[in-house]
């Protein structure tokens, strides 16, 4: 066996969630592997298995033949393994030189034992420079020399080039193979095909947490890759999201309440492309469903359209009051210290992009508790969140609770617009559908619904009057009917690139 | 009922344990501990004088600068520059005191208050553009300014403020007019009065003001004011720091116009790092800052009695702070390792 990372049976659940079923993983030295999947296939809980980051409930790891005890990074790193994460992990404030210095766990840099990888990688890297003054770019590089700098012989690499530019990323890809042919072995977790096929000699695809396709690249095709991430019929005894009764909306025949006309907007936090020139019309009583790969600038046109970001281009005209349901309950749409009233508060107040709150509870520049109170108790009782009081602290409650608290008071407001990004993601399944239940109702009563969840069952289960997809940051729209396969592919491809 | 045991796990034990520690050392260093209790408590409690002119006295300016302290700590900024700004606040209110002679005090002390209020500002002013241009953290630049301002009062009483027979480093006297009325026959000054009412506005605009709820929702979960209620933390932030450098400068005019009636060096034995004390241990609630403002006024008031009356030194009352500090603290430890342990776990989201 000359495998240097045999990956086998691993089984990891998170509470009702299984993220892998059994996946295999096999690396072979002098090898570029790609590692494919939808959002939540289970590639990043994959290689975090390997990284000792996660233990596995079930099955083993073995390199070159023997079963081999992987406890932590550190027992990852020993082993030989090094992994590049999505999210950077170098001290801002210290030098290139002393991050490297620490992850390789020398006092001082040893340039001598660089090897060519390394230094061709330094390049273009200023050892005295501090960190938190390095573009992105330079920073993911960074990442690699330091993985590298620890004696890594087995790259693990989570998405490297959802931050880079073009030719950064073509340089990168080269660097990668230049490590494989000195005989290392590269991992590299992406959604990109193109970069699959530049680069990579070997293909695994995970599907819920199972391995659908393994071997050699030469015998596949974009599509037949597509095929085996997104299309077809899914495997059996997976669940779909249960649906529950109401019909999909007539088509509407109310006025736009969205207009948007090439707006661009800029990354958050300057990763991946933002929104490219997107362009869109809404009417009222109408439910739109975004589908894309997370990080492709649907949480940039949400946040643009909820008033939270500003188009650098473009003309956007939205109704109000909208309203925002966002992707984290826990740091964005509640504050778990305060309470369920407070929390109803803060939501009310802001009312709208407009700012102008709700008057009920606020006369002048104070708050009407005693009406807030009131107020957040129908509210409760309405939505059916379970709380011993409206006293509650936001954290205390279970998740589906908090949604539900989230999403009645975004409806409280009758918003003309909303907003809900990932809505029922981590919740249970009966949660999940009255949250369902509720935005539909909203459609019925003609509020326009903007949806993106990254579970593409969910999206496609929906049954919006229309479906999205965005890629690199560009919308495009689809038939409503389009089948797994043609928004899986759509995913894939940035509108201008011609053949989805 | 609630309220009562709250009063009495979080303040009287505290207290009790750092008496008891006081005692201990005070035994331990054979010092007699009934005479030292008994000198700290007429020091600070005994008559109506020691009441009055050194308790109460020594009170005001704990409770104005932790309400200052209280205001940033709310949107979670940490305001260390209240020395700073204490004294920036006394060095404009001399400026202005020593120059209002023939004004009605009506006039005098208004305007002596307002030097303090705009001088206490502009030293937090500093700091407010560093944290919201270049992120710079306030904690450092607050504390650094403190430096800053002491170095200020050493050259103003040495060159422009210094009294006009240039014997002695320090400020000459207030006018008249604005020195702060007394209570009869003792040294408590308006300035009191002034802590009082603070506190009372401050208790309102914390419980029921949209400002007070939205610079709570900043300090308790940015991400969530911004996403969910559309609040612009940096802005509201900066606001609250400004308020603060404002109302730790009044209490630097306060004290100027109300106690000392001069500028020198040492003005402030600290106040503005005890004034942290004072409003932590208040948690930050207005009116319990108050109570905390007595009881470390009531210390330092007693700790003086103690050292004159038992030859006792008065740091020893450190003691006494230290160990409430602590206590409180390990109390509130203790509470959120238990909420933690109660609260059901996170979904964990996969990948």
């Amino acid at each position: 066996m000359t495998a240097v990372l045999d990956l086998r049976g691993i089984e990891k659940s998170f509470g009702a969630v299984q993220a892998l079923r059994g996946a295999n993983f096999l690396l072979r030295p002098g090898e570029v592997h790609a590692l494919l999947g939808e959002n939540g296939a289970g590639k990043t809980t994959l290689m975090e298995v390997a990284y000792g980051m996660i233990r596995p409930d079930a099955g083993q790891i073995l390199s070159r033949g023997q079963t081999i005890e992987i406890r932590s990074p550190r027992d990852a790193r020993a082993a030989g393994i090094g992994m590049v994460h999505q999210h950077f992990t170098s001290v801002p404030a210290l030098t290139v030189e002393e991050n490297i210095a620490l992850a390789a766990g020398r006092r001082t840099p040893d340039h001598g034992a660089d090897d060519q990888l390394t230094q061709q990688l330094r390049l273009g890297l200023d050892p005295r420079v501090r960190v938190e003054d390095l573009s992105v770019g330079l920073r993911q590089r960074l990442e690699i020399v330091k993985a590298l700098a620890s004696g890594a012989r087995i790259l693990l690499l989570d998405e490297p080039t959802s931050v880079l530019a073009p030719a950064e990323t073509a340089e990168l890809l080269t660097l990668l193979r230049g490590f494989a042919a000195s005989g290392g072995s590269v991992v590299l977790i992406t959604h990109k095909l193109a970069e699959v096929f530049a680069c990579a000699d070997t293909v695994t695809v995970l599907r819920h947490g199972r391995v659908t396709t393994w071997g050699p690249l030469a015998d596949h095709t974009m599509e037949t890759l597509a095929e085996a991430m997104f299309g077809g019929t899914l495997p059996e005894d997976e669940p779909l999201h249960p649906l529950s009764g109401v019909a999909p909306t007539e088509p509407s025949t109310h006025g736009p309440v969205v207009r948007l006309s090439n707006v661009s907007v800029p990354a958050l936090d300057g990763r991946g492309p933002g929104l490219v020139r997107a362009t869109l019309e809404m009417r009222a009583g109408e439910c739109v469903a975004i589908a894309a790969i997370d990080g492709n600038g649907q949480r940039e046109l949400m946040l643009m359209m909820a008033g939270l970001l500003p188009a650098r281009e473009g003309t956007a005209e939205i109704a109000t009051p909208v309203v925002l349901v966002p992707a984290d309950r826990t740091t964005e749409g509640l504050i778990g210290e305060f309470s369920l009233t407070e929390n109803v508060v803060l939501g009310l107040l802001a009312g709208g992009v407009v700012g102008t709150g709700d008057q009920s509870i606020r006369a002048r520049g104070w708050i009407d508790w005693a009406q807030a109170e009131e107020r957040t108790q129908e509210l409760v009782k309405q939505f059916n969140v379970h709380a011993p009081g409206v006293w509650l602290r936001a954290g205390a409650l279970s998740g589906g609770n908090q949604q539900k608290l989230i999403l009645g008071r975004a409806l409280e407001q009758h918003p003309a617009v909303l907003i809900a990004e990932n809505p029922t993601r981590g919740l249970d399944i009966q949660a999940a559908m009255e949250i369902r239940q509720h935005l539909r109702e909203a459609v019925a009563r003609g509020t326009a619904v903007l949806f993106y969840s990254s579970d593409l069952d969910e999206v496609l289960s929906w049954g919006a009057d229309r479906l999205l997809v965005l890629a690199s940051g560009e919308v495009r729209e689809l038939p409503a009917t389009a089948d797994r396969d043609q928004v899986g592919r759509a995913m894939l491809t940035p509108a201008g690139s011609g053949t989805p | 009922m609630n309220r009562l045991r709250q009063f009495g796990v979080g303040f009287l034990l505290p207290l009790a344990l750092g008496l008891a520690a006081l005692s201990l050392l005070l035994w331990g260093l054979d010092y007699d501990p009934s005479a030292g209790l008994r000198a700290l408590w007429s020091g600070a409690f005994g008559s109506w004088y020691a009441l009055t002119s050194a308790t109460l006295v020594r009170a005001t300016p704990l409770i104005i600068l932790g309400l200052g302290f209280a205001l940033a700590f709310r949107g979670g900024a940490l305001n260390i520059g209240m020395e700073g700004q204490f004294l920036a606040g006394a060095i404009a209110a001399t400026w202005v005191g020593v120059r209002v002679g023939a004004w009605h005090p009506l006039l005098a002390v208004p305007a002596v208050w307002a030097a303090g209020i705009l001088a206490g500002a502009l030293w937090v002013l500093v700091p407010v553009l560093l944290k919201l241009r270049l992120g710079v953290l306030e904690v450092i630049t607050t504390l650094l300014l403190n430096f800053v301002a002491e170095a200020v009062v050493s050259y103003m009483v040495q060159g422009p403020l210094q009294e006009v027979s240039r014997v002695y480093p320090q400020s000459d006297p207030l006018a008249l007019a604005a020195q702060l009325p007394l209570l009869g026959g003792t040294r408590l000054h308006l300035g009191f009065a002034v802590g009082l009412v603070l506190a009372g506005v401050g208790a309102l605009i914390f419980a029921r003001s949209v400002w007070g709820f939205k610079l709570k929702a900043v300090g308790a979960g940015p991400r969530a004011a911004w996403m969910s209620g559309r609040i612009p933390s940096a802005r509201l932030l900066a606001g609250a720091l400004l308020i603060s450098g404002a109302i730790a400068g009044l209490g630097g005019a306060i004290e100027v116009g109300g106690v000392t009636h001069a500028l020198f060096q040492n003005l402030s034995p600290g106040y503005g790092f005890t004034a942290i004390a004072v409003a932590l241990l208040a948690r930050g609630d207005p009116i319990g800052i108050v109570g905390t403002g007595l009881l470390f006024g009531a210390l330092e008031a007693g700790a003086s009695a103690m050292q004159r009356d038992a030859g006792i030194p008065s740091v020893a009352v450190s003691i006494v702070q230290a160990t409430v500090i602590i206590v409180i603290l390990l109390g509130d430890v203790a509470a959120r390792r238990r909420r933690t342990l109660t609260v059901a776990p996170e979904v964990i989201e996969v990948e």
